[in-house]
């Protein structure tokens, strides 16, 4: 009866054998290709990092009264615009201007790929029951397998640093503004799609002139989260090498730097506070109009 | 009060078809074609629902639609009004059958014709209004013009006209969502009219409306008619409307027409109980005109006008030597004469029937 206590399973040299044999040519494809892909993404590289530079050396006068600006167009409140500036004057004076700087360039470029990316495959999906179909399991599978599976692949073809680091957080974040964006178009009212129908619209008018804006609420809602996990994406991001905020947790948690890691811990949360509260109230505005004035 | 029951003409009009619609048949469901020989047979719609999952959507349906007029489409919920409307314009493809407009196959139409031909030919308005809540009023107006292609400051220039003809001058700049149901249904309507279609398709374009409200659109459209002269296919639950509305009335009952007419036809002869039982509420004496109880000869004093409404003719016959007028036409001329014993007696045929039944 040994066969019922211990599962069958391959012997101990075949398996080795097996992920050997995987590896192996894994890791002989990224050597030969390896270049090649690097090249791709070079434009990647360089815009991160002129991003960065631009931003570290703006003088921070200038940088406060952007913060000002962004948070009061987004949100028109007065309290939030200052409550950042607040905040980003504490960060600096603390001594973690520069990392923010870093972790404020990753993020914006993660967000700005994650919506060139993710509105157009969303799209796609609301227009076609098969692409859904075909996309969704993958949306599950980018959600639910641990990050560190999938950064392995990525380490391995492009090295350390800050693209592979990019594209990490861009695979994590990306889910959300695809399922927000498939969905608002999807919700959008039917008797209105079959008004723009009934005047002769063309697909691409009506997803222009009707559900593109009529989803708008949706989607942002969508951009709001991306941001949000590609913010919590920071730490993780800094272990394969990505400079910003991250990098001190990280340096924290291995040498017990209680004070470090809570300083840059705090930073990264009042970043998403901002980025949270301000796209949250824009996202607001932009319904303003839906719905009757008592909504408002 | 005797202006809104009067007609351009005797409603049987001697306009051309417009819209003709042949033998049309819609069975929702995977396979509808294969029920169409059933339905042919006569499988009720209960049947083909409970045995075979199909829904009978339209069931041979043949109907002419005269050229500017307005033809009124009556039924319960359900009796298939919608679908058949969006067979007009194409929203929803037959199962089979013919459509033609201006003796042009609409069926045989590639998407880009339909697309076209939706553009130019037809407009609709929609029970819940279906506007854009993110555009302007003035923005929804132009909506027709700007999918032709025309640029969108030109569009609302050439939509100011409509939205003044639908009293809604100084809104322009509104929001839908800021405006009320009955405000928002004459955007709906300015958008239908801003694009010139001569074809206007309205699906229970009122029916939303407070009954009050209902009557002032009805009263806006019926003004606008008598300088547009569009082919309106009008659809209504309401006999009233259907009443006051139409030069035309179809009425539909579980997707098959059972009668057709003007509206002193439908009430004068209703083709079974159903219809009998449909109009056993309304007022009689404000909807039966004169000429439908007209008889041949003349007579001397007062004459009334042909579209003249019961109520008002039965004072005046009372008050004549011996209970009788002569019936003039729109333009003068003799037509016939009436009795005030058959003003009544059409004034009480259905009731008395009622009474009789019930105390017997
Ligand atoms: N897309 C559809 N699929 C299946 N059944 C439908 C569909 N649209 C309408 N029907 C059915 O067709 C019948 C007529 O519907 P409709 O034209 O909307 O009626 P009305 O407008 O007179 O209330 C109803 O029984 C309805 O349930
Ligand atoms: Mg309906």
């Amino acid at each position: 009866m040994d066969w019922l206590a211990e599962f069958p399973s391959l012997g101990k040299r075949d398996l080795r054998d097996l992920k050997k044999g995987i590896d192996g040519s894994f890791r002989e494809w990224s050597r030969s290709n390896g270049d090649a892909i690097e090249a791709f993404f070079d434009p990647l590289y360089f815009f991160l990092v002129w991003l960065e530079k631009l931003l570290i050396a703006t003088p921070w006068p200038i940088i406060l009264v952007l913060v000002a600006a962004f948070a009061y167009l987004g949100s028109r409140s007065w309290q939030l615009a200052l409550g950042s500036v607040v905040s980003f004057m504490l960060i600096g004076y603390f001594g973690m201007w520069k990392d923010m700087m870093a972790t404020i360039s990753l993020i914006s470029v993660a967000t700005l790929i994650c919506i060139a990316v993710g509105i157009p495959i969303g799209i796609l999906m609301s227009r076609y029951d098969r692409v859904q179909s075909a996309i969704t399991p993958i949306l599950d599978l980018m959600q639910t397998i641990p990050i560190f599976v999938y950064l392995l692949p990525v380490v391995m073809l492009l090295g350390i640093g800050r693209v592979p680091g990019l594209i990490a957080v861009c695979v994590y974040a990306l889910p959300p503004i695809i399922r927000l964006t498939n969905l608002g178009i999807r919700l959008v009212d039917k008797e209105i799609l079959e008004a723009a129908d009934a005047f002769g619209s063309s697909y691409r008018q009506k997803l222009f002139s009707v559900q593109i804006p009529l989803a708008l609420p949706n989607i942002f809602a969508g951009v709001n989260q991306t941001i949000m996990m590609a913010l919590a994406m920071v730490v993780i991001a800094s272990m394969i090498g990505v400079k910003g905020l991250g990098m001190p947790v990280l340096q924290a948690v291995q040498n017990q730097y209680l004070t470090l890691g809570l300083m840059n811990g705090l930073a990264i949360v009042a970043l998403a506070i901002i980025f949270d509260r301000v796209s949250q109230r824009y996202g607001q505005r932009l319904q303003a109009h839906r719905y009757g004035k008592e909504h408002e | 009060m005797v202006k809104d029951f009067k007609r351009i003409d005797m409603g049987k009009s001697m306009n051309k078809p417009k819209l003709k619609i042949k033998n049309l048949y819609k069975i929702f469901g995977p396979k509808g074609e294969s029920f169409i020989d059933p339905v042919k047979n006569g499988i009720s719609k209960q049947e083909l629902l409970d045995n075979h999952g199909h829904v009978l959507g339209l069931n041979d349906i043949n109907l002419d639609i005269p050229e500017q007029r307005i033809q009124v489409i009556m039924g319960l919920s359900g009796s298939g009004k919608s679908t058949l409307i969006r067979h007009i314009n194409r929203l929803i493809e037959p199962t089979s059958g013919e459509i033609t407009v201006d003796d042009e196959d609409i069926l045989a139409m590639s998407q880009l014709q339909l697309r076209e031909f939706r553009r130019k030919k037809t407009s609709m308005v929609f029970q819940k209004f279906a506007l854009l809540p993110h555009r302007t009023v003035a923005q929804n107006v132009a909506y027709g013009l700007t999918i032709q292609g025309q640029h969108e400051g030109v569009a609302k220039e050439k939509s100011h006209k409509w939205i003044e003809s639908v009293g809604l001058s100084g809104f322009e700049e509104r929001y839908p969502s800021q405006l009320s149901g009955g405000m928002q249904q004459r955007v709906g309507l300015a958008r239908a009219l801003a694009t010139d279609a001569p074809i206007l398709l309205m699906d229970e374009a009122f029916s939303a409306l407070d009954p009050l409200i209902r009557t002032d659109m009805q009263n806006i459209l019926l003004d606008l008619q008598k300088d547009l002269h569009k082919t309106i296919v009008f659809i209504t639950h309401d006999l009233d409307e259907a009443l006051r509305i139409g030069d035309n009335i179809a009425i539909l009952r579980d997707g098959k027409i059972i009668q057709k007419g003007n509206p002193q036809e439908i009430i004068m002869k209703p083709a079974d109980n159903y219809i009998s039982d449909f109009i056993k509420d309304i007022n009689r004496g404000k909807v039966i005109e004169v000429r439908s109880i007209m008889q041949k000869g003349s007579s001397k004093g007062v004459s009334l006008d042909s579209s003249c409404p019961l109520e008002d003719a039965l004072k005046i016959l009372n008050n004549e030597k011996n209970n009788e007028c002569s019936v003039v036409d729109d333009k003068g001329k003799k037509i016939g004469k009436v009795t005030l014993d058959a003003a009544i007696s059409a004034l009480f045929r259905e009731k008395s029937l009622k009474k009789s039944e019930k105390y017997k």
